[in-house]
């Protein structure tokens, strides 16, 4: 059974369609890119996931449990799946060690040696054991983005999702947090990656889902998506040819 | 007119103005500590988007503060004998009626920093799992009160002025010694001027530690 399922998923504010009919599998171990132009629905799709965003219709089960249920405890569901955000949104206010034991505390219920531990683990894994006791405003922007993965691995998730993790990024630190990204790939980690680092989707991801307007428009292998484009949609093809003239 | 400075000494400090300094000082505290906790309370009521929650809060914010605080003392001192059936003092009066008032002001404060915390933070405590109230407690909370320290401590050293209201009930406090003084050496207008001075130096001291303390609880950005 796929980890995630999602069928037929639509979200409208009024009149406006953010999502419509969003349907897809995505398997235990799998790396899917999410590209697409802005305003096309990338965030709120993968939001929806753990349920950041809500949803009008369809279905979304992670590993079995249905996130539009409002039995569902989201709050056991997202600590089960890994978030990393465009801003990082570490807490400034807590350092590092700090923003990486919280959750472990407070949702595993994990006692605070334990956490630590596992946190400084993560840290050392992103390459910052170093500044462990540093605040994030001491940190340069890679850094703060390499913490937020470390703080969500730490919960030990069944799925990463990645919304834009290098966009906030000067260029000259996207390397390093897409270096992180590539190894936890390479480690069978299930991630779902909003991104226009085509470099990254060629190099680990499995799929690519290409979205327009709401719709997922392309739902293929990265072979199929990047080196037979002529059985691409015109729109794909577009968005293509923008992304390699750059 | 000719001013005489001559009761201008520590028999003035200790035989008039102490005890009402002392009551000053407890009043704007025992506001302050009470004002913020029933003000936090009344800012989560607001957001929480619960009806039953946030219309009593709204109401009882806005008609504190659409009415004069002097009128809220007075009130207060007048009516309670009437419902309880016994005076509880001008000081119980005052503390309690200080609460009150101040939380309306505290909420809004509280509210506004509370909307400074940037909406991601929420989202990335969501996405850990954390359940609103930790999510309040650990994330949004803390960041807003840091926000918030230059504006709760003004919010206080008006409090510290607006405690000198109390006049109206009979409470001694700061201002009273001073008017006592006045009396009882006549000389009103030199005790009124150490009274404006005395509230300034007390004032404008406070401003400056709440600048020393903005300086060290700010959160590095």
């Amino acid at each position: 059974m796929p980890l995630i399922q999602m069928q037929n998923v639509s979200k409208w504010y009024g009149s406006f369609a953010v999502l419509t009919d969003c349907s897809t599998n995505i398997e235990q171990g799998e790396v899917v890119v999410v590209c697409g132009p802005s305003g096309s629905g990338k965030s709120t799709l993968i939001k929806t996931i753990n349920g950041l965003e809500p949803f009008q219709s369809g279905t979304i089960m992670v590993d079995g449990i249905s996130v539009g249920n409002p039995k569902t405890s989201l709050n056991a569901l997202r600590s089960q799946v890994g978030m990393v955000f465009q801003n990082f949104e570490l807490f400034p206010h807590l350092s590092v060690t700090e923003n990486l034991i919280l959750a472990q505390i407070k949702v595993l219920k994990k006692d605070r040696s334990t956490a630590i531990e596992q946190g400084l683990k993560y840290l050392n894994r992103v390459g910052l054991i170093e500044h462990k006791d540093k605040f994030p405003g001491q940190l340069s922007g890679g850094q703060q983005q390499r913490v937020a993965i470390a703080r969500a691995l730490c919960m030990q998730p069944k799925v990463m999702l990645f919304d834009e993790p290098t966009s906030a990024l000067d260029p000259e630190m996207v390397g390093e947090v897409l270096d992180v990204m590539v190894q936890l790939a390479q480690d069978g980690m299930t991630m779902i990656c909003v991104t226009h680092e085509m470099g990254f989707a060629k190099k680990v991801s499995d799929r690519v889902i290409f979205m327009d307007q709401g719709r997922i428009v392309e739902d293929c292998t990265k072979d199929e998506f990047f080196n037979d484009s002529g059985n691409r949609s015109p729109r794909a093809k577009e968005f293509l040819s923008k992304i390699i003239q750059q | 007119m000719e001013l005489d400075f001559s009761f201008y000494n520590w028999d003035l400090f200790k035989n008039f103005l102490q005890k009402g300094l002392l009551f000053s000082l407890q009043l704007t505290l025992v506001a302050t500590i009470g004002g913020i906790i029933l003000g936090t309370i009344l800012a989560l009521m607001r957001l929480s988007g619960q009806k039953l929650l946030a219309t009593p809060a709204t109401w009882y914010v806005n008609l504190m503060r659409s009415i004069p605080l002097v009128m809220v003392i007075l009130w207060f001192f007048l009516l309670m004998p009437s419902i309880i059936g016994k005076s509880i003092g001008a000081e119980l009066s005052a503390y309690i009626t200080f609460i009150a008032f101040e939380a309306a002001f505290f909420s809004e404060i509280v509210r506004a920093g509370i909307g400074s915390v940037a909406k991601g933070q929420t989202a990335a405590g969501q996405a850990l799992g954390l359940s609103y109230s930790q999510n309040m407690k650990y994330i949004v909370l803390p960041q807003a009160f840091r926000n918030m320290i230059p504006v709760l401590m003004t919010q206080t050293i008006i409090l510290f002025q607006d405690t000198s209201l109390v006049y109206a009930i009979g409470a001694y406090d700061l201002l009273k010694g001073f008017e006592v003084a006045g009396k009882n050496f006549g000389r009103p207008i030199e005790a009124y001027l150490l009274a404006a001075i005395v509230y300034f130096l007390i004032c404008f001291s406070l401003s400056r530690v709440v600048r020393k303390i903005q300086s060290k609880v700010a959160i590095i950005r």
